[in-house]
C-alpha cells in the first residue's frame, strides 16, 4: 500500500491507497456533511450529500466522496459554489421527507435550504439504509430490508426474525436520522408480536 | 403451492444462490405469484437473507407478492390502441370480469393490466390474454374471447 499525494481546499496530503477522498478529508480536519455514511458500514453513497468537485488530469467533475478513492495528483473542493448550490437542492428534496430531521435542519442551516422549497412528501424515510446495513454488516442479523423500488421504497422489517432479535438489540434506533425506523418497529411489534406485557392488557 | 414443487424448483439450480432471481422466476410461472411459504423456502434453502429475497421479489414488476389470476388479460393503452378505442375495450372488460386493472377476481381467474404498447399498433386495439395477442378488438369480441379461457 503506497501514499497517494492529493490536494484537498488547497492544503497537500497523502493518503493510503483505497481511501475515500472523505476518509482523507476526514483525517486533515475537513468536514465534509453526510448522511448515509457510518465508519463501521461498507460506503453507500446513497444520500449525495457528500458531493465534492474534483479536478484530475485537466477535468472538473462533481463525484461523492465517501465513494470515490483517492487519486494522484487529485485537486478537490469540498465546497465551491456549485457544490453548496447542489448539496441546498438535495437537502430541499430531502426536506420535504423528513422536515423535521435534525441533522438535514443543521444543514439546512449551513447551506441555506428552504425546507418548503418542494411539496412535502412525509415519508419520514430517507433511504438512507444505515438500519438497514447496519442489521446486516454489523449485527448479521438481516431482521429488516428495503421492499419495493422507487418513490414506493419502504423499509420492512421480517417479523419472526424481528420478534427473536430485535428487542435485545435495537442498536439502529439512534443510527435514524429521522424517527421512522422507530416508529416502523413499533408498528411491526404490534401487529406481528405484541410483547407479553401488551397481551396481558389486553387480556384484561 | 406445496414445498415439493418448490424444493424441486430450487433443485433444478442446485441450491445455487445466484440464481435466486431464476428460482423466483420459475416459482412466479408455476404459480403465478409468490406466496410467503415459497419466498421463505427459498431464502432457507439458498441461504440468502430473508430480507434479500423480499427486496428482490418486491422490487421487479415480473414477480407478484399477492395471488394472481390464472389468465393475464392486458389490455393495450398505446397511443395507437387508445385512438382505436381501448377505453371502450377496457370498459367493457372490466365490467365482463368485475375487475380494475391492477386487480384480480376472486376465483382467481383473471388478472388485470393495462400497458403502454404491446409492439403490434396495427392490429389495434389489442388485448392480450396469456401472451396471445387478440387484434382489432370491438369491445363485444372481448367478451366472446374472455369466455374462451376457464
Ligand atoms: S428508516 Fe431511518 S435509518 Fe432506515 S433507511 Fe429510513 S431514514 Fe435511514
Ligand atoms: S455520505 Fe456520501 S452519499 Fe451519503
Amino acid at each position: 500500500m503506497s501514499d497517494i499525494p492529493l490536494q484537498i481546499d488547497g492544503q497537500e496530503v497523502s493518503a493510503k491507497e483505497g481511501t475515500t477522498v472523505l476518509e482523507a478529508a476526514q483525517g486533515m480536519g475537513i468536514s465534509i456533511p453526510t448522511l448515509c455514511h457510518h465508519e463501521k458500514l461498507e460506503p453507500f453513497g446513497g444520500c449525495r450529500l457528500c458531493i465534492v468537485e474534483v479536478e484530475s488530469r485537466g477535468w472538473t467533475k462533481l463525484v461523492v466522496s465517501c465513494v470515490y478513492p483517492v487519486e494522484e495528483n487529485l485537486v478537490v473542493r469540498t465546497r465551491s459554489d456549485k457544490v453548496d448550490r447542489l448539496r441546498k437542492t438535495i437537502l430541499e428534496l430531502l426536506l420535504a421527507h423528513a422536515p423535521d430531521a435534525p441533522q438535514l435542519v443543521e444543514y439546512a442551516q449551513v447551506y441555506g435550504a428552504d425546507k418548503d422549497r418542494y411539496e412535502k412528501d412525509p415519508s419520514f424515510c430517507v433511504h438512507c439504509g444505515l438500519c438497514v446495513r447496519y442489521c446486516a454488516e454489523v449485527k448479521k442479523a438481516d431482521a429488516l430490508g428495503f421492499v419495493d423500488r422507487g418513490i414506493r421504497k419502504e423499509i420492512s422489517f421480517i417479523p419472526e426474525i424481528a420478534a427473536k432479535e430485535c428487542n435485545a438489540c435495537k442498536e439502529c434506533f439512534p443510527l435514524c436520522p429521522t424517527s421512522y425506523l422507530q416508529a416502523a418497529f413499533v408498528l411491526t411489534e404490534s401487529l406481528a408480536f405484541p410483547s407479553s406485557s401488551a397481551k396481558s392488557v389486553s387480556k384484561a | 403451492m406445496d414445498i415439493e414443487k418448490i424444493d424441486r424448483i430450487i433443485d433444478k439450480h442446485n441450491s445455487d444462490a445466484s440464481a435466486l432471481i431464476q428460482i423466483l422466476l420459475d416459482i412466479q410461472s408455476e404459480n403465478n405469484w409468490l406466496p410467503k411459504e415459497a419466498l421463505d423456502r427459498v431464502s432457507q434453502q439458498l441461504e440468502v437473507p430473508a430480507t434479500r429475497v423480499q427486496h428482490i421479489a418486491t422490487f421487479y414488476k415480473a414477480f407478484s407478492v399477492v395471488p394472481k389470476g390464472r389468465h393475464k388479460v392486458h389490455i393495450c393503452m398505446g397511443t395507437a390502441c387508445h385512438v382505436r378505442g381501448a377505453t371502450r375495450v377496457l370498459d367493457k372488460v372490466q365490467e365482463a370480469t368485475g375487475i380494475k386493472p391492477g386487480e384480480t377476481d376472486l376465483e382467481l381467474k383473471f388478472s388485470l393490466e393495462t400497458v403502454n404498447c404491446l409492439g403490434c399498433c396495427a392490429l389495434g386495439p389489442v388485448m392480450e390474454v396469456n401472451g396471445k395477442a387478440h387484434g382489432k378488438m370491438t369491445p363485444r369480441q372481448t367478451t366472446d374471447v374472455l369466455k374462451t379461457y376457464e
